[in-house]
């Protein structure tokens, strides 16, 4: 990959309403041409971080730099940032043809400039024959389209997308996906996303904030996110995981060796542990697999009472319980379908490196 | 299935309209009618019409005398909805943008003096604007004027008493169609590089118009038929359409022609309504 250049970097940003913190202390680079999205349950704060990148909401404290130029107090039409906005706030008194010529006729471009620019994106966003219609004679997809349309033309630096997809149908969501990905990769412009939708997070972005209570959990690649979260709130976030209570009992190296449920299991760890702390062990549902006898035998094995299975398509959910009572979620491919029963004493096996130790983080807000 | 309770729901819709189609037909129709037919009559004896029928008071309106009095009365109203207007719009415009406490103030500021007897304001304004009037005492202690200016009974008094009087007319829909704002599509066209202003004027005007029209209607019409404003702040020479009315009916006690003048009247202000239906103008943009 080429040198990298930090196009937008977040410092210390604080925000605070009445007595609420939407946002406290959040701290990012993003690189130019990157696709980087914040993701968090709704209230997390990711609508009010983009709103003082837009410069529509001032932040309490920290500062905001684009290019390496400080804008934090710069007003929002000075901002070489663009958004597209939850409900596309599109004119409802202009046609798709004025609303999307908007920015440029305000800067008092030449007519058949602007002409000549808005035919370019409606090819880009396939809005050709719908210029003289209005909003409210669109279908969500279209408006959605007029709406990045809008933004696009005015080539930004950044462009911001408030929850995009939210308000469309899930196959529409996914065409639409599809289609901005291509947009961000052919035009190169830097995109700073938002959803709460974790897929929708994990398939477009190069990397993902996810965000709780007004800060990041954790920043890092999709895949990362998904390997290697490191705390509980990120592990159960994104995909389905079982989180297990464990006890450790011997560290040597980069490897430490847990006890759960009266099991001793090898798991990798670079943190500092000592024999006896209480620790949390991320298992990915779909990583875990099932067998009646005890073969094979790899590592990390457990044995448990299967206490429900059932079949669902591509893959069988079955629920494992051990002996200390903690229960394991399990996803396995229906394409080695096994004949199994509740009642049944099951060995339950995954690779050391799906293990994942994480930090315990569900009692915090 | 859908064609099925599409026809249910408007079939179930018509015997609710009929209650209201037969009140509009009886105190609106009916009475409008008694005027036309009023008008087509000759003033008979102690208030009463009577034959011969025919469009005579019509040709006596045709006239220098009636026609001064029409464009009088056009032009005092228009610029009562224009300063209804500039004055309405930034005070509707801060109260639906001002806190929820500070919006319950303005809205009595506003309301309140419509409890009390328009005529008793109008009456304030004439001791407010006389040659001894609190006006008048303050420009001459401040040096500004040498004698009293005649402010009273000059066409002056009658416009500033006609906007104040309308001026909640415009402030309401205004205030309403401000209020609905969805305020995200300011935020686009700010985001969009709209300055504050360039915003309001592209966006946030535009989006309002609707109840801006509706003001100037509800401020417009009312205007060309008051009577007592001029009737009180006005000279001798200030003779509105509605004064027509007030005398033929009142002094000369000449029902027929004084019909004739509110048939006028009524086909002015159908105009206007035909004119803002044209514009796009909706009735419920009038309620608020």
């Amino acid at each position: 990959m080429p040198e990298k250049k930090v196009l937008l970097s977040l410092r210390g940003l604080h925000k605070t309403f009445d007595t609420q913190e939407a946002v406290a202390g959040i701290d990012l680079e993003v690189y130019e041409g990157e696709f980087i999205t914040l993701l968090g349950p709704s209230g997390c704060g990711k609508t009010t971080t983009l709103r003082i990148i837009a410069g529509l909401e001032m932040p309490s404290s920290g500062s905001v730099f684009l290019d390496g130029k400080d804008i934090t107090r710069l007003a929002p039409e000075k901002r070489e940032v663009n958004t597209v906005f939850q409900n596309y706030a599109l004119f409802p008194h202009m046609n798709v043809y004025k609303n999307i010529a908007y920015g440029l006729t305000l800067r008092g471009v030449d007519k058949n400039i602007i002409k000549q620019k808005v035919d370019e994106m409606l090819d880009l966003t396939q809005l050709k024959g719908y210029e003289k219609r209005m909003p409210s004679q669109l279908s969500g997809g279209q408006r959605q389209r007029v709406a990045i349309a809008r933004s696009l033309i005015l080539s930004p630096k950044l462009l911001l997308l408030d929850e995009p997809l939210g308000a469309l149908d899930l196959q529409l969501r996914r065409q639409m996906q599809q289609e901005l990905k291509q947009m961000q990769r052919t035009l190169g412009i830097t995109f700073i996303y938002i959803t709460h939708d974790q897929e929708e997070a994990i398939t477009m972005s190069d990397r993902i904030a996810l965000m709780r209570a007004g800060r990041f959990v954790q920043l890092d690649t999709p895949r990362g996110l998904y390997e290697q979260p490191r705390t509980a709130f990120a592990a159960s976030f994104i995909g389905e995981t079982n989180l297990l209570t464990a006890t450790a009992q011997a560290a040597k190296d980069d490897e430490v060796l847990l006890d759960i449920a009266g099991f001793t299991l090898p798991c990798t760890c670079t943190d500092w542990v000592t024999p006896g702390e209480k620790l949390l062990l991320s298992l990915r549902a779909e990583r875990l697999h099932l067998s009646k006898t005890p073969v094979p035998v790899p590592c990390c094995r457990v044995t448990g009472e299967l206490v429900h299975t059932q079949y669902a398509g591509g893959e069988r959910l079955s629920v494992v319980s051990l002996p200390d009572g903690q229960t394991l979620r399990v996803r396995t491919s229906t394409e080695t379908d096994q004949d199994l029963a509740p009642g049944a004493t099951v060995y339950c096996w995954w690779n050391q490196e799906s293990g994942v130790l994480v930090r315990d983080d569900r009692e915090e807000a | 299935m859908a064609k099925a309770a599409l026809g249910r729901h408007q079939t179930s819709r018509q015997p609710m309209a009929l209650p209201m189609v037969l009140y509009a037909a009886l105190f609106v129709g009916l009475s409008l009618l008694y005027i036309i037919g009023l008008s087509l009559m000759t003033r008979g004896a102690d208030f009463t019409a009577g034959a011969p029928y025919g469009l005579h008071n019509y040709e006596r309106i045709v006239s220098p005398l009636y026609l001064r009095s029409l464009l009088q009365s056009l032009r005092l109203a228009f610029f009562t909805a224009l300063f209804c207007l500039a004055l309405g719009y930034p005070f509707a415009y801060f109260m639906a943008k001002a806190s929820s406490r500070a919006r319950t103030w303005l809205m009595m500021l506003l309301i309140v003096p419509f409890w009390t007897n328009a005529l008793i304001r109008i009456y304030g304004w004439k001791i407010l604007l006389s040659t001894t009037g609190p006006l008048n005492q303050m420009f001459l202690s401040l040096g500004l004027i040498e004698k009293p200016i005649r402010m009273l009974y000059t066409d002056f008094a009658v416009q500033v008493g006609m906007i104040y009087a309308m001026i909640p007319f415009m402030v309401l829909p205004v205030y309403s169609a401000v209020e609905r704002m969805d305020w995200a599509m300011v935020e686009a066209s700010r985001d969009l590089g709209a300055s504050p202003f360039r915003a309001f004027l592209t966006v946030t005007l535009p989006m309002t118009l609707p109840g801006v029209l509706a003001g100037l209607v509800l401020t417009f019409i009312p205007s060309i038929g008051l009577f007592f404003i001029s009737d009180l702040l006005g000279g001798s020479n200030t003779m509105l359409w509605g004064n027509m009315v007030h005398n033929e009916l009142l002094k000369s006690r000449d029902l027929p022609f004084a019909s004739a003048l509110s048939v006028v009247l009524l086909t002015l202000t159908g105009l206007v309504i035909l004119v803002y239906r044209r514009m796009g103008g909706k009735a419920d943009s009038m309620v608020f």
